[in-house]
C-alpha cells in the first residue's frame, strides 16, 4: 500500500482546519487573506490530484480505492470548488464575520465528496456522504439574518436525515444478505449464494432511494426547489454541481462493484426513474418565476438525463454519466455565478431582476445564454456533446423509448431557457449603468464559457480520459 | 428463544414509528426525535446481523458506532438550525416556515 496517494484527502482536511483556525486567529483586516489561502491550498490539491492521476490502489482490504475513476470526479469536486471560491469573491460579503468559516465548511464538503467517490464500503460511503451533508446543512443555512436561507437550512436537515436513514436501512439490509460491507466482498458472497432474496431487493430498492435524494431524482426530489432557492447562491451552485457528481459517483460505484447487472436487474427501475425524472424536472420548470427555482427544476431534469446513462451501462452510456458530469460544472456554475451578480446587484433572483440584462452587461448576459443553451442541449456546445454520449448508450443498451423521451424534453427544456434569455435582451430594465463585476468573478465567468465551448467544440480530450476513468466497470 | 428475526422485526417496526412521527408531527424537535427513532432502528438491525449471521467478526458492530456518532453530530447541527430559525419565527412549527412552498 503506498499511503503517499492519499494525500489529496489529507491535505484537504488539514486545509479546511487550517482556514478554520485562520478564520479565528487573524485579525479583522487579515480575513481576505484566509480566502486566498483556501484557493491556494485547493489549486495545490487539485495539481496534486491530475500529477498523480493514473496511479491507482487499493487500501485497507477494498474499504478504500484510489483510482482513475475517484481521481476524475476529485478534479471535478476541486475545479467546482475553485470557480465556486472565484465568483462568490462578492457574495462572501454578505456572511460578515463568519465569512472564513465559510470556506472551511465549503472544504469540508470537498472532502466528504472526494471519500465519496472514493469509498470501497458501506461505511466509507456513509461517513463521506454524512461529511458532505452536514457540511451543507451548515452551508445552507450560512445567511442568519435571512428567513429564506435558515427556512432552506432545516428543510434540508430533515429531509436529508430522513434520506440517511432510509440509505443506511439499506444498508443494513445488504449487509444481511451478504454478510460484508465492502463492495468487492458483496459481490463476491452474493454472486457465489446465487439466489437472490427479498431483503436484498428491499436493500437495494432503499439504497437507491438513499441516493436517489442525493442526485434528486423524481420521487425523491422534493427537497430541491426549496433548498435552491433559499440557500446562498454561491452554496446552491455548488450544491448543485458537486453534491450531485458526487452522489452519481457513488451510485455508480456501487451499483456496478458489489451489484452489478448479472447479480440483480436494477436497470428497469432505473429506466423509469430517469423517465419520470426528466419529464417531471422540466414540466415543472416550465412554469418558474424565480430564477434559482428554474435551474433547480433544470437540475432535476439534467440528473434525469445522467441516469440515462447509468440505466445503459454501456461504455457510451458510462462515459456519457461522467462526461456529463464535467460539463455540467462548468454550465451550471457558469449560470449561477451570473445569478450571484445580479443578486449582489439588484437583491433578487426573479426573472424581472435579469430584465435589460444584455444592456446593463453584456458579458454576464452572453456567459448566461451560452450555458443555459449548453444545459438545453443546443450543438456546438458541451451539452449537446454529453447527451448525444448518454442518448446513444440508452439506444445501445435498447432503451429507444428512453433515449425519445431525453430528445424530446430537451427540446421542451429550450424554452424556459430562452425565456430567460428573452428577459435579459429584450426585457427593459429598471436601473440603468453597468454591473460591476470583479476581477475574479470575471475569471470564473471565462472559465465557464471557455470551458463550456471548448468541450462542446472539442471533445476529444474529455471523451479519452473518461474512458480511462471508466475502464474499472467494464 | 430469540433469534434474528425477532430483532429485525423489532427494527422494522421502531423505523416504521419513525417515518410516521416524520410525516405527522409538526414540531422540528420531534421530528429529529423521529430520526433518531429511525438511525436507532437501524442500530438494532446491525448488531443484531452482527451477531447472528457474522458472529466471527465486528463490522456490524463498528457500523452502529458510526451511526451513533454521525447521528450526534447531525442533531447538534440540527438543534442549533432550530434555534437559528426559532430567533426568526418565534417558532419551531414546520406549518409557520412556509416562505417557499414545500
Amino acid at each position: 500500500m503506498n499511503y503517499g496517494l492519499l494525500t489529496t484527502e489529507i491535505l484537504t482536511a488539514v486545509l479546511g482546519l487550517i482556514v478554520l483556525i485562520a478564520g479565528l486567529l487573524l485579525p479583522e483586516r487579515g480575513k481576505k487573506a484566509v480566502g486566498f489561502l483556501a484557493v491556494l491550498g485547493l489549486t495545490v490539491i487539485l495539481a496534486n490530484v491530475i500529477l498523480n492521476f493514473g496511479h491507482e490502489a487499493v487500501f485497507f482490504n477494498g474499504v478504500y480505492q484510489i483510482d482513475i475513476y475517484g481521481n476524475f470526479f476529485k478534479v471535478l469536486f476541486l475545479c467546482a470548488a475553485l470557480l465556486v471560491f472565484f465568483m462568490a469573491s462578492r457574495y462572501t460579503e454578505f456572511f460578515g464575520q463568519r465569512k472564513s468559516e465559510w470556506f472551511s465548511f465549503m472544504i469540508f464538503a470537498t472532502l466528504g465528496m472526494m471519500v465519496m467517490a472514493s469509498a470501497g464500503d458501506l461505511i466509507t460511503l456513509y461517513v463521506g456522504l454524512e461529511l458532505m451533508t452536514i457540511s451543507f446543512y451548515i452551508l445552507s443555512a450560512y445567511l442568519l439574518n435571512d428567513g429564506l436561507s435558515a427556512e432552506a437550512g432545516i428543510k434540508y436537515l430533515i429531509m436529508g436525515a430522513l434520506s440517511s436513514a432510509v440509505l443506511l436501512f439499506g444498508m443494513s439490509l445488504i449487509y444481511a444478505a451478504s454478510g460484508s460491507t465492502v463492495f468487492t466482498e458483496i459481490y463476491r458472497t452474493l454472486s457465489a449464494a446465487g439466489n437472490i432474496q427479498p431483503v436484498l431487493v428491499a436493500g437495494i430498492v432503499m439504497m437507491i432511494a438513499g441516493l436517489g435524494f442525493k442526485i434528486s431524482a423524481v420521487p425523491f426530489h422534493m427537497w430541491t426547489p426549496d433548498i435552491y432557492q433559499g440557500a446562498p447562491t454561491p452554496v446552491t451552485a455548488y450544491l448543485a454541481v458537486a453534491s450531485k457528481a458526487a452522489g452519481f459517483a457513488a451510485l455508480v460505484r456501487i451499483l456496478l462493484v458489489a451489484l452489478p447487472l448479472s447479480l440483480f436487474n436494477w436497470s428497469l427501475a432505473l429506466a423509469v426513474l430517469a423517465a419520470l425524472t426528466i419529464v417531471i424536472g422540466n414540466l415543472i420548470a416550465l412554469a418558474q418565476k424565480n430564477v434559482k427555482r428554474l435551474l433547480a427544476y433544470s437540475s432535476i431534469a439534467q440528473a434525469g438525463y445522467i441516469l440515462v446513462g447509468l440505466v445503459a451501462a454501456n461504455s457510451y452510456g458510462l462515459k456519457g454519466v461522467l462526461f456529463y458530469a464535467m460539463l455540467y460544472v462548468f454550465s451550471n456554475v457558469g449560470a449561477f455565478a451570473v445569478t450571484t451578480m445580479v443578486e449582489v446587484e439588484t437583491g433578487s433572483t426573479e426573472l424581472e431582476a435579469f430584465n435589460g440584462l444584455g444592456q446593463r452587461a453584456p458579458m454576464l448576459a452572453a456567459v448566461m445564454t451560452v450555458c443555459l443553451l449548453s444545459l438545453a442541449g443546443i450543438p456546438p456546445l458541451a451539452g449537446f456533446a454529453g447527451k448525444f454520449y448518454l442518448f446513444s448508450g440508452a439506444i445501445q443498451a435498447g432503451y429507444l423509448w428512453l433515449a425519445f423521451v431525453g430528445l424530446l424534453m430537451s427540446m421542451i427544456s429550450v424554452y424556459y431557457y430562452l425565456i430567460v434569455a428573452k428577459a435579459m435582451y429584450i426585457g427593459i430594465s429598471q436601473k440603468e449603468g453597468p454591473i460591476l463585476v470583479p476581477l475574479t468573478a470575471r475569471l470564473a465567468l471565462w472559465v465557464c464559457l471557455a470551458g463550456t465551448l471548448f468541450i462542446g467544440l472539442y471533445p476529444g480530450p474529455l471523451s479519452r480520459i473518461t474512458e480511462m476513468a471508466i475502464g474499472l466497470f467494464l | 428463544m430469540i433469534g434474528l428475526n425477532h430483532y429485525l422485526l423489532l427494527a422494522t417496526i421502531l423505523f416504521g414509528i419513525g417515518v410516521y412521527g416524520v410525516f405527522s408531527k409538526r414540531n422540528a424537535v420531534a421530528i429529529l426525535m423521529s430520526i433518531e427513532l429511525m438511525l436507532n432502528a437501524v442500530n438494532i438491525n446491525f448488531v443484531a446481523i452482527n451477531k447472528f449471521i457474522q458472529p466471527s467478526n465486528t463490522i456490524g458492530q463498528l457500523f452502529a458506532i458510526f451511526v451513533i456518532v454521525v447521528a450526534a453530530a447531525e442533531v447538534s447541527v440540527g438543534l442549533a438550525l432550530i434555534i437559528s430559525i426559532y430567533r426568526h419565527k418565534k417558532s419551531v412549527n414546520l406549518s409557520d416556515f412556509n416562505l417557499m412552498k414545500w
